[in-house]
């Protein structure tokens, strides 16, 4: 009986934290599909991401203002996306390597600003759980079972969940998102009907960027309150490949996003029950499926074609 | 107040007459215009003619926006216009349909046609009102396209369909169309035909870009002729002649016709016997295939675009596997040999796509000459490339082959289409072979480099080579064949005795029509 009531209590957990940490992958796979559906592979969402979580959370350690450090971190991530898209499509440098560049002051910069402005490792209050309290006794997240699951994560969490169906709308069913997937496929087609390429480019890259800044800040000023050097740890890069994975389709991005947390919160449970496997073994699990899942032959065929291709009028 | 006669049927205002004044347009190193002047008025076709890099898709390309020209105007209606972008020039009721397709694949026809316009919902999609439509206009034209369905899966007919569309839906009062009929069928060219010639009777003006003398005649109401750049001359069509035509385009006289002496045939070179071939997915591209070419003998191989003749050449060439059956070079068996065995038993290639398959386009002309023979002697001496034997080589064929290049160490990508065809006929057939294979060998070639190079053909004929020549223009498989095999589906249809058969009779077997096999 204790057994059984045990396990129970283990799967919860590893679904509500599952669900919570899934929140930086979603927005920032979410935001690198905006830029990806354009053309641009931008391999630097982890230097954004740092950038976010540094900028978000200097903003909330000095004002105390949880809004104006999600904005900081969104900023951060604009700026960010920019240097990106003068790099890349403004010069139409090799995307890769720039994306790589970027991750690299990302990194750098993120460090020096801690080291500078910081120094030692300090804690904020950031966004709380929200509990959805029907009344002053009463809250939702009391429920057994689905209150733990539903209703006992922070804003900016449900917020990453709403973001899914919204991208999707965008891509789908508005003309700027049909310009994006134009762009992204065949731009001498769009350019031929009067799209701004460049323009259409620029402004996906630097949305992806502006929610790759917020998956930063969303880790620091909400699931774990304080801010450590490169505390994003792989997350961005993970994001670029959750991307592939849900074959740049924002609820496939959300499968993926959700497996791999819910992978990574049963390899944390396997380290905190202590169970008989090296815990090197348990880290690596989330990252070998990803491997196999990118291995699948089938999802390249959905890539769009123009992918890392730089565009210019004039070359056929 | 506008008057009726001066809007079109889809209640947008005519273009009476769009002028474009010495127009200049340079690019490192090549004058592509040089003070061009033409105009096209409400009710016409004009043609716009001349060879490959004779300067009429540039001067298009600035009507259209896509280029600022660096002297002289346009005017719209007596009014000058500036246009900087395609934006402008659709503003203005200016369309363009492009040589090659602008399509998006993976999206729908009417995600296509919306693309970039402003939606009656902003910032959402009114796929619904455009879907109408387009059904609207698929039923004014009779031009037949699903709004719903996805371009990747519609035919080469149907996709030019859809651009022509896009243009019609975009009001199009001026269409400009840049070779339009590159890629379609007889029978899709007259159905375009007719929408173009319905278009400029409602009051359209079109412009018609080609190299293609029948079209001219057939389509179109004057015609200006380019070449190097400038305009030779402005006709109307119904007073010049083909030849005179040719001649202004070439700027000497051409011939047009061909002749194919007789010539002793002589024993089988290359035979196929009961060939199949499957593609990636497993599906049937070839099936039971059997011919023979002989010495002496140019075999033409017909088809619709697509029905087996690429998978044919790739299997003799040793680039596609033959899944069952034999092919048999000099009555060795060699099938499913390495490109290298092929070549080193006599085979010489010239493929479809020239710039992906026939060259490398980032190495110089001379390298491109030994691409498959630097590794023999006199080319190389153990591991060391013979580079003096490699100049004189390139610098001798040059001149044989007459391939105009600024010199033999100048990238292939610098020279125009003709002249890189004209280097890989030369590299072919100087390697003295016992089989070609030429497939579409003029396709985009202008009319100077095609005379060449089908003389050369023939020429080569008349000293004993056994020749296997795909194209998908009849009028070259008519004017060199000495017999003609009829792929469709992948299975041959017949194998007829040019001299014995009309390109009606030709027309019906490349959609289906299986004839008993002459030998």
């Amino acid at each position: 009986m204790t057994h059984e009531l045990t396990l129970a209590a283990i799967l919860l957990g590893i679904i509500h934290s599952g669900i919570r940490l899934a929140t930086p992958y979603l927005y920032a796979a979410v935001g690198e599909t905006f830029a990806q559906r354009s053309g641009v592979l931008n391999l630097g969402v982890e230097g954004i991401m740092l950038m976010g979580a540094f900028f978000g959370f200097l903003t909330v350690f000095r004002t105390g203002n949880l809004w104006l450090g999600l904005a900081a971190a969104a900023g951060a991530g604009v700026l960010m996306g920019l240097i990106m898209s003068v790099v890349s499509i403004t010069f139409q440098a090799e995307q890769g390597i720039s994306g790589i560049g970027l991750y690299m002051f990302g990194l750098g910069m993120s460090n020096l600003l801690f080291k500078s402005m910081l120094g030692t490792v300090e804690g904020v209050q950031g966004f709380s759980e929200l509990r959805f309290c029907v009344t002053d006794s009463f809250c939702l997240a009391d429920v057994p079972v689905l209150g733990d699951i539903f209703f006992s994560h922070s804003l900016l969490t449900y917020g990453a969940f709403l973001l899914v169906p919204l991208a999707a709308w965008v891509l789908n069913k508005t003309t700027w998102g049909l310009k994006i997937r134009s762009v992204g496929q065949n731009p001498e087609a769009a350019d031929s009907l009067g799209v701004n390429v460049a323009g259409v480019r620029y402004a996906a890259v630097t949305l992806g960027a502006a929610l790759a800044g917020i998956a930063g800040a969303s880790l620091s000023i909400s699931l774990l309150n304080i801010y450590q050097e490169n505390m994003t740890n792989g997350m961005g890069f993970i994001a670029v490949a959750l991307v592939y994975f849900g074959s740049w389709r924002p609820y496939g991005v959300l499968v993926g996003a959700l497996l791999f947390s819910v992978v990574n919160a049963l390899q944390l449970w396997v380290q905190v029950l202590n169970l008989n496997i090296p815990s090197d073994v348990a880290v690596m699990m989330p990252y070998v499926l990803t491997i196999l899942a990118l291995a699948l032959p089938f999802r390249r065929q959905l890539q769009p074609a123009a992918l890392t291709k730089p565009f210019s009028r004039g070359e056929s | 107040m506008m008057t009726e006669q001066h809007l079109l049927p889809s209640g947008l205002p005519r273009i009476e007459r769009v002028q474009m004044q010495g127009i200049v347009k340079r690019f490192p190193g090549v004058l592509a215009n040089d003070r061009i002047d033409f105009d096209v008025g409400a009710g016409e076709i004009h043609a716009l003619l001349g060879e490959n890099g004779a300067g009429k898709s540039t001067l298009m390309k600035v009507l259209y926006g896509l280029y600022q020209p660096d002297e002289g105007q346009v005017l719209l209606d007596g009014k000058p216009i500036e246009v900087h972008s395609p934006t402008d020039s659709i503003d203005y009721g200016i369309s363009m349909i492009h040589q090659h397709f602008m399509l998006v694949q993976n999206i729908t026809v009417a995600e296509n046609v919306a693309l970039g316009l402003r939606s009656t919902r902003e910032p959402r999609l009114d796929l619904d009102v455009v879907s109408a439509r387009i059904r609207e206009l698929s039923a004014k034209y009779g031009l037949q396209v699903d709004p719903q369905a996805v371009i990747s899966k519609l035919a080469v007919g149907e996709r030019q369909r859809v651009e022509i569309i896009k243009a019609l839906y975009r009001g199009a009062a001026l269409l400009i169309l840049d070779e339009p009929t590159a890629v379609l069928t007889p029978q899709e060219v007259e159905d375009v035909f007719v929408i173009f010639r319905q278009m400029a009777a409602e009051g359209h003006a079109l412009i018609f870009i080609s190299h293609k003398l029948d079209e001219i005649f057939a389509l179109t109401d004057r015609v200006t002729v380019l070449r190097d750049g400038r305009v030779v001359g402005t006709r109307l069509t119904s007073e010049v002649t083909k030849k005179e035509l040719a001649n202004m385009m070439v700027g000497r006289e051409v011939s047009l016709e061909r002749y194919r002496p007789p010539v002793e045939v002589g024993e089988a070179r290359l035979r196929l016997h009961h060939v199949n071939a499957v593609n990636e997915d497993n599906h049937p591209i070839l099936k039971e295939v059997s011919f023979e070419v002989r010495s002496g003998e140019i075999v033409g191989v017909a088809g619709v675009s697509g029905n087996g003749q690429k998978p044919l050449a790739e299997c003799i060439a040793g680039l596609q596997r033959v899944q069952s059956g034999q092919l048999y070079l000099e009555g060795r068996e060699l099938t499913n040999l390495s490109p290298a065995a092929m070549f080193k038993a006599g085979l010489s290639y010239i493929p479809e796509e020239r710039m992906h398959d026939g060259v490398i386009k980032d190495f110089s002309v001379a390298e491109n000459m030994i691409l498959q023979d630097y590794i023999h002697p006199p080319f190389s001496r153990g591991i060391f490339l013979n580079f003096r034997y490699i100049a004189e080589h390139a610098q001798k064929l040059i001149s044989d082959f007459n391939v105009k290049t600024p010199s033999r160490e100048t990238p292939v990508k610098n020279l125009s289409g003709g002249n890189i065809q004209k280097l890989i006929l030369a590299r072919e057939l100087a390697r003295r072979p016992r089989l070609l294979i030429a497939a579409q060998p003029t396709r985009g070639v202008d009319i100077g480099a095609t005379e060449y190079i089908h003389a050369q053909l023939l020429e080569q004929r008349g000293q004993g080579l056994a020749t296997l020549l795909i194209s998908e223009d009849l009028d070259e498989i008519k004017a060199l064949s000495d017999r003609i095999i009829v792929l469709f589906n992948g299975e041959i249809m017949g194998i007829v005795d040019n001299d014995e058969v009309t390109v009606q009779e030709l027309g019906l077997m490349m959609a289906g029509e299986r004839r008993a096999p002459v030998i």
